[in-house]
């Protein structure tokens, strides 16, 4: 084969191979895209109800409590304007922590509780999930502190 | 004083890199062998005043010096010992002095290895990673100054985060860094070979022992990576496709790209401009990595550092580097002709397939990593992108390039009969598949088609890889295997368990999540565990809860696993230390969690089959690496030009010494 063909085959097999890649990437990446909702859009109905997402904000101080003996704990989360409750059987991260910045992966019950699957807590303690500053900044309260 | 040495040393090491950079290509461009024979010494001064700032800031830690603020930043006067000096590379300022250090060894290393390659092409490579140098030692002195001083300085340091605090992080920084690091080795050949506009098969053979040698040291950071995360954050996962685990995963699919690219351009000098293309991409992976490391424009577990000048920084040094080198690359790479052609069954195929398929898994992770940048640049609502879809897109071609592995290693360069492939190969072919369907029945009994292909994909590598050393132990008359492919044999050997191991792991791991009171017992995958006690302990720089579990099997003693809750005044910080039980087949582990109240403690409890040999793969992987690294044809090269075809032309000693 000369070198031309040879190109052509290769740049062809990439091509399709890209192809291909890219339809069955495409479905993957669809299904498994989580958008982050805060509390407020939660109670405003703009979250999905059957689908997962992330919930993110701070954990409302005093708010944590456990079924006594059990892993089930509910608390709940605030961005300083509406407040969720979280529900969540499985253990904590330890940089879990009242009055500290947390994000949630879960699923809406009918009720309005969020059930999580995911709790999510960073390895440096003073860090906030960028998203979560966000929908801060737009409450006075955050601005005071 | 003697901080300020180091920001002198740093100085004085930027002047030089900056002189390794400039003068040695102006010299090779206007032929003047003076300036060119200033790389090698510049090189070495580098190296030089970039270790003495590396030592002065370690120095600094050793002795409590916390009127230096990254050391007070990072440090404590009660840190055990050995952590005050890994604390050097704790945080942001001191790991960008270890990536600097470890690019001036490098340099070193390229600078006293390549006497017997002409002088033009060695400055131009030294000039290249000296532009490199210059680039990081900057960002390091204008916006990381390790050296910066804090006065009024603290009585005590505010420690090293306790995560950190671990044999697994003292090794895996600098292996990761010095894989990192190194594919800078292969850019700079790539680059000098695009300014020469010429490319030959020599160029190949001195390109590809340094990027195996890159690729090795990554792959053992990765692997210790993913070790300590197993064991200190994971809980029992390995990989997490956490951003910054990608980071260094994407410049290591594509340094296994290049490392058989090269193969190709070595032997049949052609595929040339490929490989090229790879060698950049694959270092612009590298440096992509470390801006989003550094920057921390993106989210992740490991993100210390969340300052934009420093993201804008290593984003202009990006596009100054390697947008450079794709520039150059557009202009030259039409000049590097192909110096012959393949047949469609052959080696030249197999080894284009394999890099098809990792370009294809490194793109499609590369855009699940970006992607979530993208939408927050684009103002849209901000989205994550979970691990199932990792998960898919990197199975989806590495499936296929596990097929054709075990029939790539086999086939003959140029033209091959595929019948004759096929019929050589037939027994790993029915014998991994029949053992994929009845092993998980005989050790776990249960199977599952996902369970079935990975196995079988798995086994079909391992002794295909085996085939080779087998065929030739039985005919005492065969040529005996060179070191070269006795190190692909034991690379791929790798590949074949990890795939093994990584299968099992994820299909057959048991997790379970417990409230359990001192004196409980419980069942886990066959084993019997019981909660025996809990009590207060003291640490050098923390206080734990400590609690004791008896593992046992069919009434026999097992083992004892004691996990601790750690709490670290300092910082005031809260570590899990997990308690592992582990064989070379399997472990048990065992994390202690918060208190629930009424006497009961959150458990984690995990089976995790093979999980050993994951890491176990990766470093015969790296030792395959290293046999390829240092075959007879890289470490002599005279007696080469004596044995096989004649190189093309090229002096071994050049320029006026």
């Amino acid at each position: 084969m000369r070198a031309r063909h040879q190109r052509m085959i290769f740049i062809g097999a990439v091509g399709l191979a890209m192809v291909a890649a890219a339809g069955l990437a495409y479905k993957a990446f669809k299904t498994n895209l989580l958008y982050y909702y805060s509390p407020s859009q939660v109670l405003a109905g703009e979250a999905p109800v059957e689908r997962r997402f992330r919930l993110g904000g701070l954990v409302v101080e005093g708010s944590f409590e456990r079924v006594t003996g059990t892993l089930t704990a509910r608390f709940l989360v605030t961005d300083l304007k509406s407040e969720v409750e979280v529900e969540y059987n499985k253990t904590f991260p330890n940089l879990f922590q009242e009055g500290k910045g947390v994000v949630a992966h879960g699923t809406l019950a009918a009720d309005g509780r969020f059930v999580a699957d995911t709790i999510l807590a960073k390895h440096d303690e003073n860090y906030t999930a960028p998203e979560v500053l966000e929908s801060l900044a737009g409450s006075e309260a955050w601005a005071e502190e | 004083m003697i901080p300020e040495l180091g920001q002198f040393a740093l100085v004085l090491a930027v002047c030089l890199s900056l002189c390794q950079a400039a003068l040695p290509l102006a010299g090779s461009f206007t032929g003047r062998t003076d300036l060119m024979l200033l790389a090698r010494p510049a090189a070495a001064g580098q190296f030089v005043f970039v270790g003495l700032a590396f030592a002065i800031l370690a120095y600094a830690f050793l002795t409590d010096d916390f009127s230096v603020l990254f050391v007070a930043q990072n440090s404590n006067s009660v840190l055990p010992t050995v952590y005050k000096f890994t604390a050097v590379w704790g945080g942001h300022e001191g790991s960008l002095l270890l990536w600097s250090l470890m690019l001036a060894s490098w340099t070193l290393a390229v600078a006293f290895a390549s006497r017997s390659q002409p002088l033009e092409f060695t400055s131009r490579v030294l000039g290249v990673l000296g532009i490199v140098s210059a680039g990081i030692l900057l960002f390091t002195l204008l916006t990381s100054n390790p050296f910066t001083r804090l006065l009024p300085y603290p009585v005590d340091g505010v420690d090293l985060n306790p995560l950190l605090q671990d044999p697994g992080m003292v090794i895996h920084p600098p292996m990761l860094y010095l894989g990192y690091v190194g594919m800078a080795v292969p850019f700079a050949f790539a680059v000098a070979a695009l300014l020469a506009g010429r490319l030959d098969r020599n160029w190949a053979r001195w390109t590809r022992p340094w990027t195996i040698g890159a690729w090795l040291f990554l792959t053992c950071g990765i692997a210790l990576g993913s070790w300590w995360a197993y064991y200190e954050v994971g809980w029992g996962g390995w990989w997490f496709w956490d951003p910054v685990e990608n980071a260094s995963f994407l410049p290591w699919l594509m340094a296994t790209a290049l490392v058989h690219s090269l193969a190709v351009t070595e032997r049949r000098g052609i595929f040339k401009s490929w490989t090229v293309l790879l060698a950049i991409s694959a270092f612009t992976l590298s440096l992509l990595g470390t801006f989003l490391v550094r920057s921390g424009v993106i989210q992740s577990i490991h993100s210390f550092a969340n300052d934009p000048a420093r993201g804008l920084f290593i984003l202009g040094l990006l596009l100054l580097i390697s947008g450079g080198a794709f520039v150059l690359y557009a202009f030259r790479a039409a000049s590097l002709e192909s110096e012959g052609g393949f047949h469609p069954v052959s080696r030249e195929s197999f080894l284009l397939a394999n890099n098809v398929l990792l370009v294809v898994a490194t793109v499609l992770i590369l855009l699940g990593t970006l992607y979530p940048l993208f939408i927050d640049a684009l103002n849209l609502p901000e989205v994550s992108i979970g691990e199932p879809y990792f998960n898919f897109v990197f199975l989806l071609p590495m499936l296929p390039l596990g097929a054709l592995l075990g029939y790539g290693m086999h086939a003959a360069w140029q033209k091959m009969s595929g019948m004759v492939l096929l019929r050589q190969l037939l027994w790993p072919l029915v014998l991994s598949v029949a053992l994929a369907l009845v092993l998980p029945f005989i050790f776990f009994g249960t199977n599952s088609f996902m369970t079935v292909v990975g196995l079988a994909a798995g086994i079909w590598v391992a002794l295909s890889s085996l085939v080779m050393p087998l065929g030739r132990a039985l005919n005492s008359d065969a040529v005996r295997l060179t070191r070269a492919q006795w190190g692909m044999c034991i690379a791929h050997l790798g590949v074949g368990l990890f795939i093994i191991a990584a299968t099992v792991t994820s299909g057959y791991s048991v997790e379970q999540d417990v409230a359990a009171r001192v004196g409980q017992r419980w069942q886990l995958a066959g084993y019997e565990l019981e909660f025996r006690d809990l009590r207060q302990i003291e640490g050098q720089n923390f206080t734990a809860d400590e609690a004791e579990f008896e593992v046992r099997k069919d009434g026999r003693y097992v083992a004892a696993l004691r996990p601790q809750r750690r709490d670290y005044p300092v910082r005031e910080v809260v570590m899990t230390e997990s308690a592992i039980d582990a064989t070379a087949f399997r472990d048990v582990l065992i994390a202690l969690s918060d208190s629930v109240g009424d006497g009961a403690w959150a458990v984690h409890a995990r089976y995790k089959p093979l999980v050993r040999f994951i890491w176990i793969a990766c470093v015969i992987m790296a030792l395959g690496g290293l046999l390829a690294a240092t075959d007879s044809r890289y470490m002599r090269p005279k007696e080469l030009r004596a044995g096989v075809k004649p190189a093309v032309g090229v002096p071994l000693e050049e320029g006026g010494r």
